[in-house]
């Protein structure tokens, strides 16, 4: 049997994860408070805790739909948003603050996160719906570019009436981790575990997929059926990471990179520790966010974009993509 | 296996066209013709790959009636040329791709047996390629990939296997182990159908079946004199065949 040290890899991961949740909990953008624990639990339980948890789940949502997205369409560049989740969550979450003002109570019962995951629900469905399936992964990631931008036209369209809602809007395109809260992180935590769950009981059929769509039927692989269900559970992840969080840029497509080298290649292990790497990376960007220029706080989404994107940078420049000796 | 009146169209092409062939059970069938014949197409209809119409019976049972794991525990497939994607086998390594033809056996929730780590340990032994269990397949040559992966075809332990272009990147020592791992399969029972580009190989297998343009030019034993008469025929004389020692090999007219 091949030595791939998976117990000592998941432990490191997860001890990290404890300290940084360890640390969004005790750090505010004041910095430090330890002398606060005895006088405001409040500000840590209610306020800090929820938002260093939310912050871990949903990147942990976001890197698992990435590691999916990238072995499911075969593409290193693939990440969560492709599907047209992304515009359609913006799209929803646009809808809600442009037809706030009529006081419907059915706008006020579903709400601004509510919006956000039916529109991402929405936008992945338009996209099934214009590839003609879920059979044929290029024509499913053309027509997610294609909804993205169709969705992200219409979205245009209402800061275009509504100029005032422009602030609101670009604040949930550059993701925001300080509304998060207890009932947030509780939805978060049982669609990671269902997620997470599932993908990893079908993991082998993308480490099958990857030596060929044909080879993966040839070895008696529902490939039809699963490819549906990886759609699904890519578009509840995502869906319920933006809805809570907004658009946190790069996560998605970083997560699965920044964990390759010490996952060995099986999806199962891939996908397992890109979730962990994706709340990782959320949580680190977070804590530098409020910390940074504290006590301005920075959009998160603009740090893990930096973050991830000098990561991806380098690994880049160290090693090519793909290639066979 | 048998097929009667087959036909595969792709779109409005004709791929192959009413194709009436017996495929000797415990033999070695070697596929041969010219480009575009429709030899891997004919393959990928026999693993249950492709659509088609007429008749194609495995022991008596319509090929299309078996589905998922049935199938794929009586039918294995190598295929032709996936391996040239970039992307191809991401960064499995080489023990983690042959443990996927165990996938046949194995249930959703299960890890792999230790009966599964055996026979995927014996396998790569047969095809040389264990010192190579731990490499990622993005770090092989071309000619151990090509070792890996029919390791992955024998690990599915099925009763027939199906070979396109299974010489492909091997150099000539491997392709000669290549034709005794063939007898000894055949010695455990298997029936074996190859896509063969190589006309000296192909000539080593029992039965030949010739296509052209999507119909059959010629089936029957590679020892048949007739049958390398159809053979030069299939390729408009422009071959001829010449015996050295017990084999017949194909020279440049």
């Amino acid at each position: 049997m091949q030595k791939n040290y998976f117990l000592a890899k998941l432990s490191g991961l997860l001890i990290l994860s404890a300290m940084l949740l360890l640390l969004g909990t005790l750090l505010g953008s004041t910095g430090a408070s330890w002398n606060e624990m005895g006088l405001d639990q409040t500000i840590l339980f209610d306020i800090r805790l929820p938002r260093s948890l939310g912050a871990y789940f949903a990147g942990a949502l976001l890197g698992l739909a990435g590691g999916i997205a990238q072995s499911l369409f075969r593409n290193p560049l693939a990440d969560p948003y492709l599907l047209g989740s992304a515009s359609g969550a913006l799209l929803g979450v646009g809808s809600i603050l442009c037809f706030a003002y009529l006081g419907d109570s059915w706008i006020e019962l579903i709400g601004l996160n509510g919006g956000a995951f039916i529109g991402a629900l929405i936008g992945v469905l338009a996209s099934l719906l214009l590839a003609g399936g879920y059979r044929s992964s290029l024509r499913l990631l053309l027509s997610g570019v294609v909804i993205s931008v169709i969705l992200g036209a219409a979205n245009s369209l209402f800061t275009f009436i509504r100029p005032d809602l422009f602030q609101s809007i670009q604040s949930f395109m550059l993701g925001n981790t300080t509304l998060l809260n207890w009932l947030g992180v509780e939805i978060m935590a049982m669609a990671l575990a269902f997620c997470l769950l599932v993908a990893l009981v079908i993991s082998p059929t993308l480490d099958a997929l990857s030596l060929g769509e044909n080879t993966a039927r040839s070895l008696g692989l529902p490939l039809d059926q699963l490819r549906l269900v990886l759609v699904g559970i890519l578009a509840l992840a995502t869906g319920c990471a933006v809805a809570q969080t907004g658009l946190v840029a790069f996560v998605g497509l970083a997560a699965p990179h920044l964990v390759r080298k010490i996952s060995g290649g099986r999806q199962r292990v891939q996908l397992l520790f890109s979730c962990l790497g994706g709340g990782i990376l959320l949580l680190s960007s977070d804590l530098i966010a409020r910390t940074l220029f504290a006590p301005l706080e920075i959009p998160v989404g603009i740090v893990t974009a930096v973050l991830g994107g000098l990561y991806l940078l380098i690994l880049l420049r160290r090693a090519p993509f793909g290639g066979r000796s | 296996m048998k097929t009667r009146q087959l036909s595969i169209n792709r779109g409005p092409c004709v791929i192959l066209n009413d194709l009436n062939l017996t495929i000797p059970q415990n033999q070695w069938t070697s596929i041969i013709g010219p480009n575009g014949a429709g030899k891997s197409s004919l393959l990928q209809a026999m693993a249950g790959l492709l659509k088609y119409t007429g008749s194609l019976e495995l022991n008596g049972v319509e090929l299309c009636t078996l589905t998922g794991k049935s199938l794929s525990k009586k039918l294995a497939w190598l295929d032709q040329g996936a391996s040239q994607s970039e992307e191809f086998g991401a960064a499995l390594s080489v023990y983690d791709t042959v443990m996927l033809g165990r996938l046949p056996h194995q249930g959703w929730l299960h890890l792999p047996s230790e009966a599964d780590h055996i026979t995927v340990e014996k396998v790569l032994q047969q095809t040389d390629a264990w010192h190579l269990r731990h490499r990622p397949l993005q770090q092989l040559s071309g000619g151990e990939l090509q070792r890996v992966l029919l390791a992955r075809l024998l690990a599915v332990d099925s009763d027939i296997l199906l070979l396109d272009e299974p010489l492909a990147n091997l150099d000539p020592p491997h392709q000669a182990d290549f034709l005794k791992w063939q007898d000894n399969l055949l010695a455990e029972g298997k029936t074996l159908v190859t896509v063969l580009h190589e006309i000296h190989f192909a000539l080593r297998a029992d039965y030949l079946v010739m296509l052209n343009k999507g119909k059959v030019h010629f089936q029957g034993s590679s020892q048949d004199p007739k049958t390398h008469q159809a053979l030069i025929a299939l390729f408009d004389g422009r071959i001829r065949l010449e015996k050295l020692g017990n084999d017949w090999v194909a020279l440049p007219n």
